[in-house]
């Protein structure tokens, strides 16, 4: 069993994945701050892949690519520093990126160490489900990782099962129509979360976009498995000099 | 693995999804599916309505001034000993080919039912003429533009305001074009609904360059026709077009893709030298990726990220390419050429007196190729004279004062 369906089987509920972009703030920051978000309670870490044109994320996002590219990160360096990851992180790890530098490293190359690492998944917002059925899917299946599909209130409910049938781990449910760190009123989204609900879908559900504390975690948790944080951690990060102490004020602040 | 290839292809139609060869496609998140599928699903049955049709062919003739003439240009033939015919898409209004896929983009988001039009672009070509239709057709306008360019392209950011369009400084990244269009694309993300997207080239996902490049189509339409008026036949021997995202090269290529008897020459720039670090001959130093949404050459670090191109011309200044131009590339259908900043700058010069007219400095590029090419006085070359000057004065000026002209 992977180990992100073993972490859904142990707890169905409030279950937080957290997304830092690798390399950042510092280059040598990706395992200080992966340490310090399993030790402060996130059960799943979304680690970025930095890139010099994400679509889909915010601003705020894209400032620590830009810096964890200055920083000098790339998919190369980052997987010297996943080797032995797993002997200090047991948490499932995902990778997030786009496309473009998966290619360029190879794809099947990148499927290929990004198992023998350990990393359990990969979220690939611009690769879409034509492609992930006709080259890319097979791959991914065959080094064991999970594949996340992405779900937005706009989704046709034919298309959502699609989505989950070809998901495995969860399904990510964007919260609304937005790149990443838009802030939308979250009761507005509630509906959304029980009509997703409805459709009793194969995967548990993370919801992200917008969720920044407590309150909005609350909110998503109420109507899915969990959700996930992404601008608000790394707005956090932002100037700290204490990973370990801003994740854990962080991290209290929205469990 | 790949199911394409065995599906009949030309080189004209793209795959149901949008592949031509081994590229293209829509590499999109899922937050922009319903948009892109609306229009993969609508393009093609909005645009043989016959009211669609109607509107756009008088828009063409009454507003845009189409047909524009195909010219003989006889003191550029003579200097060349060749044939050569110049489509004058600079004598559009707006003053370039831009234009043509304006009208017919807003015609189709008005029968969308969409209220918002946004826009990404770079020298302001299509800027402008995104801002045109959208006072057209009293549509709301929202162009996004790289702070850098807004500063370099001040005319045409004023024309594109005194349109009514609102002008948005993409601050991201390398603030160009890559970035102006990563800005539209993050827009249409956020207002999914009444949104349309004029993108304003041929890239982008599946349906836009196949649309973009039905719209630009009406070029190599009238230049068949034109051309046997002239000569009796309507196959040229060669086409030349510049090449950036290469809009103007699709159009000028379109009706003659699958004839194979005609010689395409797609030009791209090569900045300071191809090899000189400072260039944005993607052809020639693109590999394999995604861009904006397709699958095509793209000018990247090994690393996969995404580089600035350079080129003197704004308007080539972009680290992409079509996938219909990365197939012409790959299968050896087309011809690519590259010419620095300094030859297109000197031909654009010959072409001014020897023709009395004054090229966009994107089209420059393609007059210069002629001296890279063998041709005799039995062939008819066709040059699309994508754009007009005007907007390249300020660098014709420095060049006239550096080279004491």
């Amino acid at each position: 069993m992977s180990r992100i369906n073993a972490l859904f089987q142990r707890k169905s509920t409030r279950v937080l994945n957290v997304y830092c972009t690798a390399g950042y703030p510092a280059l040598t920051s990706t395992l200080p701050v992966m340490e310090a978000l399993q030790e402060n309670g996130a059960d799943l870490i979304e680690l970025g892949m930095p890139y010099s044109d994400p679509l889909a994320d915010g601003p705020v996002i894209q400032q620590s690519s830009s810096i964890a590219l200055a920083n000098g990160m790339t998919i190369e360096t980052l997987f010297h520093q996943l080797e032995n990851f797993r002997e200090r992180i047991s948490v499932p790890v995902l990778l997030m990126g786009y496309m473009n530098p998966v290619l360029q490293f190879g794809f099947e190359r990148f499927c290929a160490e990004a198992a023998r690492v350990g990393v359990d998944g990969l979220i690939l917002p611009d690769l879409p489900e034509y492609e992930f059925e006709t080259e890319y899917g097979a791959i991914i299946k065959k080094y064991g990782l999970d594949f996340i599909f992405l779900v937005t209130p706009e989704t046709a409910k034919e298309r959502v099962l699609r989505l989950d049938s070809l998901s495995s781990g969860f399904l990510y449910a964007v919260s609304s129509s937005s790149t990443t760190g838009s802030a939308k009123q979250l009761p507005a989204v509630e509906a959304y979360l029980e009509r997703l609900q409805s459709y009793k879908l194969t995967n548990p559900v993370l919801v992200g976009f917008g969720i920044k504390d407590k309150e909005s975690f609350d909110a998503a948790a109420a109507h899915a498995n969990g959700a996930i944080i992404g601008t608000a951690y790394i707005r956090a990060l932002e100037g700290s000099t204490d990973i370990a102490a801003t994740t854990r004020d962080f991290l209290n602040g929205v469990l | 693995m790949r199911i394409n290839s065995f599906i009949m292809q030309t080189y004209q139609q793209p795959t149901k999804q949008g592949y031509y060869g081994r590229f293209g496609g829509a590499y999109i998140p899922e937050m922009l599916h319903p948009n892109v599928e609306e229009l993969q699903l609508r393009y093609r049955e909005i645009m043989q309505e016959p009211d669609f049709q109607q509107e756009f062919q008088q828009l063409l003739r009454d507003y845009v001034g189409r047909p524009t003439p195909l010219y003989f240009a006889k003191r550029l033939s003579q200097a060349f000993s060749t044939n050569i015919y110049l489509k004058r898409e600079d004598l559009c209004h707006t003053g370039a080919h831009k234009i043509n896929n304006t009208i017919g983009q807003i015609l189709l988001a008005e029968r969308l039912g969409k209220k918002r039009i946004i826009a990404e672009t770079g020298a302001g070509q299509h800027g402008v003429a995104t801002a045109t239709v959208c006072a057209l057709k009293g549509m709301e306008c929202i162009v996004y533009m790289g702070e850098k360019d807004i500063e370099r392209q001040a005319p045409n950011v004023a024309r594109m305001r005194m349109l009514g369009a609102k002008v948005v400084p993409a601050v991201s990244g390398s603030k160009t074009l890559k970035d102006a269009t990563n800005e539209a694309i993050r827009d249409w993300i956020n207002n999914p609904v009444d949104t349309h997207y004029i993108i304003g080239s041929v890239v982008g996902p599946h349906p836009y360059p196949d649309m973009v490049a039905r719209f630009q189509s009406i070029i190599s339409e009238e230049i068949k026709w034109q051309l046997k008026e002239k000569t009796g036949s309507e196959l040229p021997s060669h086409v030349i077009a510049c090449v950036g995202g290469g809009s103007n090269a699709a159009g000028a290529f379109f009706h003659f893709l699958d004839e194979l008897s005609v010689q395409l020459v797609a030009v791209e720039a090569a900045g300071h030298g191809v090899n000189s670090g400072m260039s944005a001959a993607t052809t020639a130093l693109g590999k394999s990726g995604v861009l904006h949404g397709s699958k095509s050459l793209v000018m990247q670090t090994a690393d996969g990220q995404v580089v600035e191109p350079h080129s003197i011309s704004a308007g080539l200044d972009y680290p992409g390419i079509g996938p219909l131009h990365a197939n012409l590339f790959d299968s050896g259908r087309g011809k690519f050429l590259a010419v620095t900043d300094e030859d297109a700058l000197r031909a654009a010069f010959d072409v001014a007196r020897l023709e009395g007219i004054i090229p966009a400095l994107e089209t420059a590029h393609a007059f210069s190729a002629l001296h890279q090419l063998s041709l005799s006085n039995k062939e008819q070359v066709v040059i699309c004279l994508s754009g007009r000057g005007d907007k390249d004065l300020a660098t014709y000026m420095k060049q006239m004062e550096m080279t004491g002209i």
